[in-house]
């Protein structure tokens, strides 16, 4: 097997007393869509600010193309794009002028800047908004410069928190599609709420519980292994007899 | 990538009212000043003359001026490096700045290199009006560089100083009022104090300044301004530090 685009090994996020994540492992691969579930509070978010370097892991290593993100953090960010659950636009830069910042923090070479921005706003539907201000785009729109800034440096992981929310049912096409897409030559790490959102994009799913992993394999297996049974009922029985049991 | 980071702040300052509406109104005010100081040169000249070793334009004009652009700064600082960290903590932009392929280091001294470049352009106003007295006269050059290197050390150290606050909350707001009133302390420490050699007078912002002002370059009052400068950036760096760490 080559190696993963990015691997999580015992990550522990404790807060005090309370572990928000305990000992997650998991792998992905190059062309991987990995879908990655979970209730409200579960350590989502946490695990995803962890793999970012936004929050130091209490203990445990992640590797991002083979480089250790704790050791060398700049070179590991270097080769991952991240949207956040809230996308962080600058409100005064136009289009253009953000995504070109985004390229340019990204170590995008210089003279290429431009075709990278072209790019990025292609796949992401923008290519009339260029000169726009953030501010005045719509939800829609700024959700796509939100993976558009994440995309535009080539990344080899991209982790896109919860992109899909607060969408009109065609922006979810488009973007689902565009993940889909994305999917083919990066690894993406999709954390959605929304599970026919992952059985429509993504390749294996995981399912965190309690800051635990409860759940981890392909889809085509889990439907080979559940029958008939679909993803939410494996998600609910997950989740619920978790939280039935003491 | 430092580069990078002052850019986007620039950007974002001459990208906004904010920036225009600063200088315009420091512009007015100092020009005002300048407009007063002279005015009052002009009167005392005949007066001036009959004493054995009077005081010249530069020390009567320029002086006064740079002392004014001085508080000026105090009260201008705080409303541009409050939104450094605390604005991009409440829009949630930090994280972008984060996840990209930056040192904490860089994004710190991106930050501040931005404000003071900032900053360097509203020293130079009172730079130019002191020089424009060349049309009238010869001027004392070394008192006027001396109080504008001054000027700029003085706003390298409120610009640190508010980025450090400015770390500390997701409210610009309240960091703008806690370098504001650090400002303020900083600059009235020593005003209770008789004996010289207190050590107040050593934390005393207007005691280093008044050195430059009065056409002294000392050593101490330049190692003064770059340590609290340098400082306060790494306090910058280690408040972000441990934000990653203790969450």
């Amino acid at each position: 097997m080559p190696t993963p685009t990015l691997s999580a090994h015992n990550l522990v996020r404790a807060y005090g007393p309370h572990t928000a994540v305990d000992h997650v492992s998991f792998e992905l691969h190059r062309g991987e869509v990995l879908g990655f579930l979970g209730p409200n509070g579960a350590g989502k978010s946490t695990t995803m600010q962890m793999l970012t370097g936004n929050l130091a892991p209490t203990a445990g290593s992640i590797r991002i193309c083979g480089v250790d993100l704790l050791e060398h953090p700049t070179t590991a960010k270097a080769h991952l794009g991240y949207l956040p659950e809230t996308p962080p636009l600058y409100r005064d830069l136009t289009v253009d002028e953000f995504l070109a910042l985004a390229a340019r923090l990204h170590r995008v070479a210089k003279g290429e800047i431009a075709a990278a921005v072209a790019r990025a706003k292609e796949r992401c539907g923008l290519k009339k908004a260029g000169k726009k201000l953030i501010a005045s785009l719509s939800k829609g729109y700024r959700q796509r410069v939100g993976i558009a800034q994440a995309i535009v440096h080539n990344p080899q992981v991209v982790i896109l928190d919860e992109p899909t929310v607060g969408l009109d049912p065609l922006q979810i096409r488009e973007i689902r599609s565009l993940i889909r897409e994305l999917g083919g030559e990066h690894s993406v790490i999709l954390s959605t709420h929304i599970l026919p959102e992952v059985e429509s994009t993504c390749d294996r799913v995981q399912i965190i519980n309690d800051g635990k992993l409860v759940f981890q394999d392909t889809l085509s297996s889990l439907q080979q292994r559940m029958g008939s049974s679909s993803l939410e009922e494996v998600f609910v029985q997950l989740v619920v007899n978790e939280e039935a049991a003491p | 990538m430092i580069v990078a980071v002052a850019r986007k702040e620039l950007r974002a300052l001459f990208g906004s009212p904010l920036a225009w509406s600063v200088l315009a109104v420091l512009q007015a005010l100092l020009a005002y000043i300048f407009l007063g100081q002279l005015d009052a040169y002009l009167s005392l000249q005949p007066r001036l003359t009959q004493i054995a070793n009077p005081p010249g334009v530069t020390e009567m004009v320029a002086a006064p001026l740079f002392s004014a652009a001085a508080l000026v700064l105090l009260m201008a600082v705080p409303l541009l490096s409050m939104r450094l960290i605390a604005g991009e903590r409440r829009d949630r932009t930090l994280v972008f700045l984060l996840s990209a392929p930056l040192t904490l280091t860089e994004i710190v001294a991106g930050k501040f290199l931005g404000l003071l470049l900032f900053l360097a352009a509203v020293a130079t106003l009172p730079l130019l009006m002191a020089l424009s007295l060349y049309a009238g006269g010869t001027l004392d050059l070394g008192l006027i560089l001396a109080n504008f290197l001054g000027l700029l050390l003085l706003a390298a150290a409120f610009a640190a100083l508010g980025l450090f606050l400015s770390s500390l909350t997701a409210s610009p707001t309240v960091a703008g009022i806690a370098s504001l009133g650090a400002f303020l302390g900083l600059w009235v420490i020593n005003m209770a104090v008789s004996d010289p050699d207190s050590a107040l007078n050593t934390l005393s912002l207007l005691k280093h300044f008044e050195s430059f002002n009065r056409g002294l370059i000392d050593t101490a009052d330049i190692a003064y301004f770059l340590l609290f400068t340098a400082l306060f950036l790494a306090f910058t760096v280690r408040r972000l530090d441990n934000e990653r760490l203790g969450g």
